[in-house]
């Protein structure tokens, strides 16, 4: 994706996202998933994370609850485009989304959509927001899932 | 003669130098959280700590002696206010601390299995957790005084679950989401009739209105300073002095005894001492009461009356917005409640964030926003007399614009 994108396509994607999440739902068997509840502590959001990990691979990830859109959308995004991905590619695509919410050097070619969040620092209260689904994605990868 | 342009200047927040970090001039509406200070009160913790710095209860030295009878000064004042008895005025650190006190010091000691607390559905978390320990430790049960669609509590709607096992009803005077005034004499008179005692959650009323203990016949009341003008870490439980008396110290320590030995004998001292264990605030003390005159110089009676136009003008501006939703614009207080039609809660804030405009979202009690409000997570508006129509105009030119939310995290 490329860099240049427009303001007014960022927010149809963080719209899209919000109002018609892909990844937004329980699994109907949670035997193979390890979730995490991520409640954030000063706001209201409050979501679960769902990952089916095989071996290395990611095969499935999914998140329910009730969020804001910036939490919303930036998690069904990223749960997008882990799937299918190793651990370690996973990690790295957190790593690149984090340095750049917290603007720090990142590589904006593994970002895809996720670039739409480059703003995110300019409303320091909306950090946590983004940053809810991934930290929750990492957690469950490093082994810190409730199940 | 009220004058808000006057009283705009006797507080340091809004002074015109404080900004949001885009730079927009800082308009506050989430006095329901907490309250701006006036000099007078930030210069009355100061005197405190720059002139008379010593502890209370040591009356060995004339520093000393000065801070015990100022304390003793601000508890008559404090109790005037309220048309209480001194000893009946004991100093906390807030309401959530008064509400425990009364549940742990009176709740737990007195109340055991088939007894019944009642509260509603509306009531803040800190007239609700506490309660709930007392119910898992003495096993009384905890049931809610049904509300109307409206969400207002009702004299009727005590009187259809009152019977001879409620020991303890607790009510907010203002309700914290809906601004709804509860008729707390009435509700007293009916809870006396059946023996049990009627605990009134003021912290969002004491700052709006007058309030006469002896009138509403409440048996406890439990506030905080800092919604009131006053510091934070200070509150007022008031309490009936016969109640008072039989309740337990919540905290025990230095200050609230009179003697104790090695084998476990302990002499309180009588109330309100007896509950003020450890070192108090007391630069919060001496800014509560600061506070108070403060208050008192404006009145409260011309308090609420402005706080009643600015919040009747706000619903009646804000109701021409198509899609903004108002859950209670019959609110009795400065409390407007509302969403903007397919925003979520959070991002209308952060968005009002964007025009320096100060709000609460939250999801507040889950159990009444399901029944009542029918929504996840509201905006929490709330005024107090120093905020003016000019800032509720800012409000709605905003709210206007309220569907396009993201503006703010793209500009």
């Amino acid at each position: 994706m490329p860099i240049s994108i427009s303001p007014q396509m960022m927010r149809e994607i963080i719209m899209d996202h919000y109002n018609n999440p892909i990844n937004k739902k329980v699994p109907s068997d949670l035997t193979d998933y390890k979730s995490i509840r991520m409640d954030s502590d000063s706001c209201i959001d409050d979501i679960t994370i769902y990952l089916k990990i095989v071996g290395d691979k990611i095969v499935d990830a999914s998140f329910d609850g009730v969020a804001c859109t910036i939490s919303t959308a930036s998690t069904d995004i990223l749960c997008e485009l882990i799937k299918e991905k190793s651990t370690k590619d996973a990690l790295y695509i957190v790593e690149q989304y984090k340095n750049m919410i917290y603007e720090k050097e990142f590589d904006d070619s593994v970002l895809d959509e996720l670039i739409v969040f480059i703003n995110t620092h300019k409303q320091a209260a909306r950090i946590k927001c983004a940053t809810l689904g991934s930290n929750g994605i990492e957690d469950i990868i490093d082994g810190k899932s409730d199940k | 003669m009220f004058d808000v342009t006057k009283i705009r200047n006797d507080f340091p927040m809004l002074d015109g130098t404080k900004k949001s970090s885009n730079n927009k001039p800082l308009i506050y509406l989430d006095n329901a959280a907490t309250t701006f200070k006036p000099y007078s009160v930030i210069e009355a913790c100061d005197e405190y700590y720059k002139n008379e710095s010593v502890n209370a209860h040591r009356g060995d030295y004339d520093v000393a002696y000065k801070v015990d009878s100022k304390i003793d000064e601000i508890r008559e004042k404090v109790a005037k206010f309220f048309n209480a008895k001194k000893i009946e005025i004991v100093f906390t650190s807030g309401c959530s601390m008064s509400m425990n006190l009364v549940a742990f010091g009176y709740g737990f000691k007195y109340l055991k299995e088939g007894d019944e607390i009642l509260l509603t559905e509306a009531e803040h978390a800190s007239n609700v957790l506490p309660w709930f320990k007392v119910s898992e430790l003495t096993g009384a049960k905890i049931r809610y005084i049904p509300l109307t669609k409206e969400g207002r509590l009702t004299a009727e709607n005590l009187k259809k679950v009152m019977n001879e096992h409620v020991k303890v009803v607790s009510v907010a005077q203002v309700t914290n989401v809906l601004g709804f005034k509860n008729d707390i004499k009435e509700l007293s008179k009916i809870a006396h009739e059946y023996g049990a005692i009627l605990v009134c959650d003021a912290a969002q009323s004491a700052p709006h209105m007058k309030i006469d203990v002896k009138d509403l016949d409440c048996d406890f009341m439990c506030l905080s300073g800092h919604k009131m003008c006053g510091p934070t870490g200070i509150g007022v439980l008031y309490g009936k002095y016969e109640l008072l008396k039989i309740t337990d110290p919540f905290m025990t320590g230095g200050g609230d005894n009179a003697r104790f030995d090695m084998c476990g004998n302990v002499a309180y001292l009588e109330p309100p001492a007896k509950f003020e264990a450890g070192t108090m605030n007391i630069a919060g003390i001496y800014g509560l009461g600061a506070a108070i005159d403060y208050l008192s110089a404006i009145g409260m009676d011309e308090i609420e009356k402005y706080e009643g136009e600015l919040h009747d003008y706000a619903i009646s501006k804000l109701k021409t917005i198509k899609d903004l939703i108002i859950y209670n614009e019959t609110a009795d207080s400065g409390i407007i409640t509302l969403n903007y039609k397919g925003v979520f809660a959070q991002d209308e804030a952060s968005y009002l964030n964007s025009h320096g405009i100060c709000v609460r979202s939250g999801e507040h009690c889950a159990k009444l926003l399901k029944d009542i409000l029918k929504v996840p997570a509201t905006v929490r508006v709330s005024l107090y007399f120093y905020n003016t129509k000019e800032e509720i105009d800012a409000l709605y030119e905003a709210l206007k614009n309220g569907g396009n939310f993201l503006d703010a995290y793209f500009n």
